[in-house]
């Protein structure tokens, strides 16, 4: 039985797992599920993930959820490229360090700018207020200014000379609000410099593919008015605005 | 001859031992998980006792430790980590602690690393916000929080711990299954923080009584009340803070919490 990943590349957390997969030649099959739709609410995913988020990866009878589980697992189980997740006592740890902290920050704050810029606009027809706008750009620039500050540094890559995980959950991430027109490269020659590092190393026919549903993110509007507004993005965008 | 070498190993062991620094202030779940995982495991340390609320972490002499200025950090020689999953991460492996912590099997492995995935943002910010919310922020700071903001951070911790009792934890003993793993020590830590607050997050909730009895049995009773006195104090310790000691924090804590 092949390796099934349930992604949606609108996800970053999807997009890292199909670029390693892919990358490293792991055979698997593409099962779709479509977020804008609501398809995680489904009775049917439901069977293969109560948490209802993506991606999900099935192997077997295995079921195993949260990217950063999964590209721990593919890369013990597929035996990857040392340099991916080393061996290395320190430098393993720091590639920890940074799957362990982006979690509540560039993934938090790039999340908030794509929904801010990209989806509740698509939704409600409305601009965000300025304030709160402003406020996330804000949080999102001073995670960017940490990961520059401490986690790049003047490094090639973030642990060192060699592309890690760590690279390609941050790049994932960063890429998020830029598919809504705001470019965080610019002005930014350091993290220009490293993404045009990651993008050749990963590949970059690969990384476009990886990146083609965020980069026309602008046509929400009609996926959102041919297919309706699913319940739980109400929810979501009421909670939201609370 | 043999006793010199076996002296020299036994001073460099403990120079070793002794040249590991751990900066926590044990109010934080990450630095209490991290604090049990050393204590129970035997791994000598330096302890650094640091206070959060005092704002040590921006300081200058903090910024050479952990540039996130957050805690936990470790300093290990000149080898400094910060991110408690990753520090004990780091721990488990240097000090070779027994295999339950973090299973050398391929899927008992992937159930550990995905539950430390999934709480960063779940539990642990749910049950944060609680301590925030009804403790910290209106007594600490004098700020009342709008009660539908309550009420929808107990709905989102409800959630989070309905999803830790159906998806993570079933009907196993421990959450990878008959062994306490890192994955219990940091879902325990990060619970009781709402419990330091007043909330009680065990009522009507069995099951998860029943884990928590069995998770602080194994962690040892001792360590684990040692380890959570801080924040079971914590009604009667926010009495005796100063308002104006956290007004450096305010606007950063209530754009955070509140926006």
């Amino acid at each position: 039985m092949p390796l099934e990943l349930y992604l949606d590349l609108h996800s970053q957390p999807c997009r890292s797992v199909f670029l390693f997969a892919q990358i490293n030649k792991i055979p698997f099959e593409f099962k779709a599920v479509d977020l804008s739709a609501g398809e995680q609410y489904g009775e049917e995913f439901g069977k293969v993930s109560i948490i209802r988020k993506v991606p999900v990866l099935k192997d077997g009878d295995f079921i195993l959820t949260e990217s950063i589980a999964i590209l721990q697992y593919l890369a013990a189980k597929h035996r990857t490229p040392d340099h991916w997740y080393p061996a290395d006592l320190q430098k393993r740890a720091r590639v920890d360090e940074f799957l362990s902290w982006q979690h509540t920050n560039i993934r938090t704050h790039g999340s908030k700018v794509f929904w801010f810029r990209g989806v509740v606009p698509a939704v409600t027809g409305a601009p965000v207020s300025k304030e709160k706008m402003d406020a996330a750009v804000e949080d999102l620039n001073a995670s960017l200014k940490t990961f520059e500050d401490k986690f790049l540094q003047s490094r090639p890559f973030i642990i060192g000379d060699k592309i890690s995980l760590a690279d390609l959950v941050a790049i994932v991430e960063i890429m998020q609000p830029v598919g809504t027109g705001l470019d965080v490269f610019q002005g930014r020659p350091v993290l220009s410099a490293w993404r045009d590092r990651v993008k050749k190393e990963l590949g970059v026919e690969v990384f476009d593919e990886a990146h083609k549903v965020i980069m026309n993110v602008d046509t929400l509007p009609q996926t959102f008015e041919k297919k309706g507004l699913p319940e739980f993005l109400k929810l979501k965008l009421q909670k939201m605005f609370n | 001859m043999v006793r010199t070498c076996e002296a020299q190993t036994r001073l460099s062991k403990l120079f070793q031992k002794m040249s590991l620094e751990m900066y926590l202030d044990l109010f934080s779940q990450p630095c209490r998980s991290v604090y049990i995982f050393a204590k129970k495991n035997d791994i000598q340390f330096d302890y650094k006792k640091i206070s959060l609320f005092e704002g040590y972490q921006y300081s200058e002499e903090y910024g050479k430790i952990n540039l996130l200025r957050k805690a936990p950090a470790i300093k290990d020689g000149d080898f400094c980590l910060a991110e408690s999953v990753a520090i004990m991460l780091y721990l488990a492996e240097k000090f070779h602690t027994p295999d339950h912590w973090y299973p050398a099997d391929l899927q008992k492995r992937a159930r550990v690393n995905e539950y430390l995935s999934w709480q960063h943002s779940a539990i642990r910010i749910h049950g944060s916000k609680m301590l925030w919310f009804k403790l910290l922020i209106p007594k600490a700071l004098g700020v009342e929080i709008p009660k539908e903001k309550i009420d929808n951070a107990v709905e989102d911790l409800n959630a989070s711990l309905n999803l830790f009792e159906e998806k993570f934890l079933q009907d196993r003993p421990f959450i990878v299954g008959d062994q306490i793993s890192l994955a219990d020590l940091v879902a325990i830590v990060e619970i009781m923080q709402p419990v330091g607050a007043g909330m009680d997050v065990f009522e009507n909730r069995p099951n998860l009584k029943a884990w928590k009895d069995r998770v602080r049995a194994e962690i040892g009773v001792e360590l684990f009340d040692e380890a959570h006195q801080a924040i079971l104090c914590a009604q009667e310790s926010v009495k005796t803070m100063d308002p104006k000691r956290m007004e450096h924090f305010k606007p950063i804590i209530l754009r955070y919490f509140l926006s």
